[in-house]
């Protein structure tokens, strides 16, 4: 796979058991600034918030174990790989970079991100991409409810199912499921899958270095633009 | 916020530390709940015919071993008090009905925490670090137990209006969320008898939770019809003899994390609770799906 690490030669190993976590992310960030080592290890996050939050360097930090809340969040140029599971708000507004989660990620996984991928090689939960401005999203297996929940812009590609509410109040998102939805929000609407949407699709996965997905398989989804174009005649529908 | 633990042992060796894993995963949740802190553990079930009562005052220098000759004198029989800071377990010779109805009746100035078979609930104001140590929690081995960090939203910070609440003879509840219709549910839950000792939101959901069993439901059904009846967001976790149960509202705002190994069944509300167990990184974890009832019970001897 396309995301799995290179071994490095030296790579700055830092044990979450042992050295605060403010520690690590002043670090972390000390990087942009003046510059240092750019490959980081991180082991022993047992859950910890805001692992490697606020990167804004191009370095690579592999963490070993499950994040809590707001892993990666607010992610600039950097390349963050989680081996285990993301708790709620994986890369919060991620600006620019990549953040992949070899495992789960919780409720509002890449919520609000302004550019850069986020890759979920296993499933993610509620409010995926929920008002997504710009960021690619990639998930392997499963989105819950209310995802893409007001998105603006950017692509959310999702191999397995969606489940309610997909793409509640959507505006100018494009979203493509392979497998079931629970059901479509507010405005959301299929649309027509052309050549040029399975290139896209093809390009996604292909960056996020899943292979054994047809992007023909997939259906695209997005705003009917009857809600965000006001008219009084959907009155009832705000 | 809030935080919510639970643990359930499928070892021996779990079973005897079973305390001391709750203490750890409570103290992981020290932030998520500053307010007030509280357990129920389920152990040493009191022999065929007695019934245990967990007791709480608010005077440091209460008589517990005044108050286990008087549960003598009315009934017959009564182990020495087994005293935990301000809280006190009493095995008595009678049916746990009876012994709660007693003690509220000759000592209204005395707290019913639980009263069952197996279970005892101790909650407090203040730092759940501080709890664990005060309650020496390492102390206690059991076949589950369950815990609550506490940051207030709905009503005062007490010690009665920390969770777990009970909600029947060995049944417990605790919640995470708030709820928004728990006044005129309350009323409701009023006049078909249930009782209310507080303006807590989690009582009025405990309280119904009684009533629905009162009324024949399953706990599973009883947990479904929350789905209908109450407004409001909750993580639940449901405590019962033979082991608990989790449910999430159906919108899901509240976290929960689920894990599971052939040592132990976890809930918490957020994986640093669980990471504390042995063998955490191996184990099965999951989120649970909002609006489904997961359920954990040992097989009945």
């Amino acid at each position: 796979m396309a995301a799995e690490a290179q071994p490095a030669t030296d790579v700055e190993v830092v044990d979450l058991a042992v050295t605060p976590l403010r520690e690590l992310n002043q670090r972390l960030h000390e990087v942009a600034r003046e510059g240092g080592p750019t490959h980081w290890r991180i082991v022993n996050p047992n859950g910890a918030h805001a692992v490697a939050a606020g990167l804004d360097a191009e370095i690579e930090v592999d963490v070993d174990g499950h994040v809590g809340y707001y892993c990666a969040g607010m992610n600039k140029l950097a390349t963050v790989r989680v081996h285990g599971n993301a708790s709620t708000g994986l890369a919060e507004n991620i600006m620019s970079g990549r953040v992949y989660v070899h495992g789960n990620a919780s409720q509002s996984a890449a919520a609000t991100g302004r550019g850069g991928l986020v890759v979920v090689y296993g499933d993610a939960s509620a409010r995926c991409g929920i008002s997504m401005k710009g960021v690619d999203i990639v998930v392997r297996g499963s989105v819950g409810h209310l995802s893409a929940f007001m998105a603006q812009t950017g692509r959310l590609v999702v191999c397995g199912d969606a489940g309610d509410a997909l793409g509640d109040s959507i505006y100018e998102a494009r979203l493509y499921v392979r497998g079931e939805v629970g059901g479509l929000g507010a405005d959301c609407i299929e649309k027509e899958l052309r050549d040029e949407h399975v290139d896209e699709v093809r390009a996604l996965l292909a960056d996020a270095g899943i292979g054994d997905v047809h992007p023909e398989d997939f259906r695209r989804y997005g705003s009917a633009r009857k809600l965000y174009n006001f008219s009084i005649d959907n009155a009832s529908a705000y | 916020m809030c935080g919510i633990v639970g643990l359930f042992a499928k070892s021996a060796e779990i079973e005897e530390s079973l305390g001391r894993h709750l203490g750890a995963m409570l103290a992981q949740m020290n932030d998520r709940g500053p307010d007030s802190a509280g357990v129920a553990v389920y152990r040493d079930p009191a022999p065929s015919g007695s019934s245990k009562l967990t007791l709480f005052s608010a005077d440091p220098l209460q008589a517990w071993a005044a108050l286990a000759g008087e549960l003598r004198q009315a009934f017959g029989g009564c182990s020495d008090p087994e005293v935990r800071s301000s809280h006190a377990v009493f095995v008595v010779e009678a049916e746990a009905d009876d012994a709660e109805a007693w003690v509220r009746q000759a000592h209204p100035e005395l707290r019913v925490m639980s009263a069952g078979q197996t279970i005892e609930i101790y909650k407090e104001t203040g730092l759940p670090e501080e709890f664990v140590r005060r309650f020496a929690l390492e102390d206690f081995h059991g076949t589950h137990a369950l815990g609550h960090t506490r940051m207030a939203t709905e009503s005062r910070v007490t010690t009665e209006g920390s969770h777990p609440f009970s909600t029947g003879l060995d049944l417990c509840l605790v919640h995470n969320g708030s709820l928004s219709n728990h006044n005129r549910l309350r009323e409701r839950l009023r006049r078909e008898g249930i009782d209310f000792q507080t303006e807590n939101d989690t009582e009025v959901a405990a309280g119904y939770l009684a009533w629905r069993l009162r009324e024949g439901a399953s706990l599973e059904q009883a947990l479904e019809g929350c789905l209908d009846d109450l407004d409001g967001f909750y993580t639940f976790l449901v405590g019962t003899i033979e082991g608990f149960a989790v449910l999430r509202d159906p919108i899901a705002c509240k976290p929960a994390v689920l894990a599971e190994t052939d040592d132990w069944v976890a809930m918490g509300s957020e994986w640093r609770a669980i990471s504390v167990l042995p063998g955490a990184s191996e184990a099965r974890a999951w989120e649970p799906a909002p609006g489904v009832v997961y359920a954990w019970e040992r097989q009945r001897v």
